[in-house]
């Protein structure tokens, strides 16, 4: 009777423990969600509250009303996004492939070469100036997606995934049959190692989808901005009224400012918030890879 | 991240010794494919940390844009001399070595600790449904975080504020008092990465046999005593391999987080700039490309130098978790 007395009180233990860690995680984004949902004169006045005050929709009138900007910025996103997933995929399977073949004799140098970088580089200013005054990546989509396309980390989970499911065997039978090394790679390779793509797939797109460093630091044509610089732009207080009055022909005092503000974080992490029940599990099972076989 | 080079299995082939003595263009000519599959990586690598590295003179000029390289002036240590002299260098290092200590340890103690929780939870569906609210602020980005902070915090209307005033208190500016940040990061962080660190941690956890727990039951361990003298011995491995990746980045700061979080707002800076956000802004704002580069390479080389230390030590004390 004791150990099960002594197992109740653990569980509720652990129950509120978690229960208050969830909702320290799902709080701020539900405060967001609420002020979008609010009027915006109460919200100024009243302040954040987890239930709108005073429900109102014309924070979400506002950005469909006007949405050339914030449609360019999704398009640009899903754009690169897409783009930039499928050939990281591309090239940081190409890369674990090479490295996972024993037979490479120059794998463990190249290997090593990949991950130097991560403990020593030149710095960020000479990697931009590189990039933007002799490769002139400014204002292309190159520079949104070339500097994202692979990481040691990637290429790595990737290598290690195919070490433990592709067996050597299998790699050498091939071989004898006459396939070269690139048809192993994609016909015999590539279908085992879905489970793997699919993690990679999605670390890529979170990246992608989520970048505003790249666009911050080359892309000065607002055209070319991408999602979440396109919000770092919006929250910037004192040009957002500024721009918004231009474009609806009304002064500033009169918009919804505050509350469009919120609304415009919401439509930005719809999609991630929809997805996310879907994708969750090849993320864990990735971050399983990592943590067990590391 | 959480892997290392492997380093065994080299040299199982037989044909090694032949082609050893072939060199390098045999190879090249033997394993053609091979070597045009890595052409991605190597144009990525070279383009994107290698070439850069040359760059690294700039710390020494007085650089202009439209000097780059070669023509611009060559001024030797001046950049770091100005860099030393100013304090900017021991406050950024202060800050960037102090926030990531706080960052590590807050965040593994708290990981492992969930993870335990959660590992030993019954309802499978409880289980389900909080590990994936705990783990979903990891794919919201930094600029929503920003929207997130102020919406809490802002003075007029952010949510605290909000409290305290109906609770009759005085409102309280956190965007104009520089301590309060250094809690208010650390709480961001945990926010955007505990969940991340927990998967991490229940991965390991679900590696434990069951045999272990069922011969600690019979012996009549209870539940505390199976997580301290079962669990989290065993768990020591993946802390200790994570905690030296992590103090291998020491001298790296969590950029994102730092810059959408704070801006620029410079009332602020002397508690939350750290060497990247510095960088960042040396190049962004002022265009001193040769202070930017001066500052990074500092970062550079005393992070390598604490990555040596780290291994070297590591090495001695417990070899099998040596990063190389």
């Amino acid at each position: 009777m004791k150990i099960s007395t002594e197992k109740i009180i653990f569980n509720m233990v652990s129950y509120l423990l978690i229960i208050i860690l969830s909702a320290f995680c799902i709080f701020p984004l539900l405060l967001i969600l609420s002020g979008s949902f609010t009027d915006n004169l109460v919200l100024t006045r009243e302040g954040y509250h987890l239930i709108p005050v005073k429900f109102s929709l014309e924070a979400y009138r506002t950005v469909f009303e006007y949405p050339q900007k914030l449609v360019t910025a999704y398009g640009n996103t899903i754009m690169v996004t897409a783009v930039g997933t499928i050939l990281g995929i591309i090239c940081v399977s190409m890369t674990g492939y090479v490295l996972m073949r024993r037979d490479f004799k120059y794998r463990n140098r190249v290997s090593f070469l990949i991950y130097f970088t991560t403990i020593f580089g030149g710095g960020m200013v000479p990697w931009y100036v590189l990039l933007s005054k002799y490769l002139h990546l400014t204002n292309t989509y190159a520079a949104r997606i070339f500097p994202s396309l692979m990481s040691p980390f990637l290429i790595i989970l990737m290598r290690t995934f195919m070490q433990s499911s592709v067996p050597e065997e299998l790699i050498d039978s091939c071989k004898v049959d006459g396939a070269n090394d690139f048809t192993i790679y994609s016909r015999i390779v590539m279908p085992i190692i879905t489970p793997a793509i699919a993690t990679v797939g999605l670390f890529l797109a979170i990246g992608f989808w989520n970048e505003w460093y790249l666009t911050s630091l080359f892309i000065s044509k607002k055209e070319l901005y991408s999602l979440q610089y396109f919000l770092y732009d919006v929250l910037d207080n004192i040009n957002f009224a500024k721009e918004m009055a231009a474009i609806t022909g009304q002064p500033a005092t009169n918009l919804p400012t505050e509350t469009v503000k919120m609304a415009m974080v919401v439509v930005v992490i719809g999609p991630i918030i929809f997805l996310y029940p879907f994708v969750q599990k090849y993320f864990v099972s990735g971050i399983t890879i990592g943590a067990v076989k590391g | 991240m959480y892997s290392k080079i492997s380093k065994k299995g080299g040299g199982t082939l037989s044909n090694e010794g032949i082609s050893r003595k072939k060199g390098f263009f045999y190879e090249l000519k033997r394993k053609k494919i091979l070597f045009m599959m890595l052409i991605p990586a190597m144009v990525f690598f070279a383009l994107n940390s290698y070439l850069p590295m040359v760059g690294i003179y700039y710390a020494f000029t007085k650089f202009n844009f439209q000097g780059g390289l070669f023509k611009s002036p060559f001024v030797g240590m001046d950049n770091f001399r100005f860099l030393f002299e100013s304090g900017k260098l021991k406050q950024l290092t202060i800050n960037t070595v102090g926030y990531n200590v706080v960052f590590i340890l807050s965040a593994n103690i708290l990981e492992v600790f969930f993870a335990i929780l959660l590992s030993r939870v019954v309802g499978r569906m409880f289980k389900k449904v909080s590990q994936s609210i705990i783990f979903l602020p990891y794919f919201i980005s930094y600029v929503v975080l920003n929207a997130v902070v102020f919406a809490i915090l802002n003075c007029d209307s952010g949510y605290i504020n909000t409290m305290l005033v109906s609770l009759g208190a005085e409102r309280f500016d956190f965007y104009g008092t520089p301590w309060v940040w250094r809690i208010i990061l650390v709480l961001c962080y945990l926010w955007k990465n505990v969940g991340y660190g927990t998967v991490v941690y229940l991965a390991a956890i679900t590696g434990i046999s069951e045999e272990y727990y069922e011969a600690a039951r019979i012996d009549g361990a209870n539940i505390i005593q199976q997580i301290t003298r079962i669990t989290i011995p065993l768990l020591v491995p993946t802390f200790v391999i994570l905690l030296i990746f992590a103090v291998g980045g020491i001298m790296r700061g969590q950029f994102d987080l730092f810059y959408q979080v704070i801006r620029n707002n410079g009332v602020l800076f002397e508690a939350t700039d750290i060497l990247d956000t510095y960088v960042y802004r040396s190049l962004k704002q002022n265009f001193d490309v040769g202070m930017g580069t001066a500052a990074g390479l500092y970062q550079s080389v005393f992070g390598l130098i604490i990555i040596m230390l780290t291994n070297g030590l590591v090495k001695k004390l417990n070899p099998d978790y040596a990063l190389f």
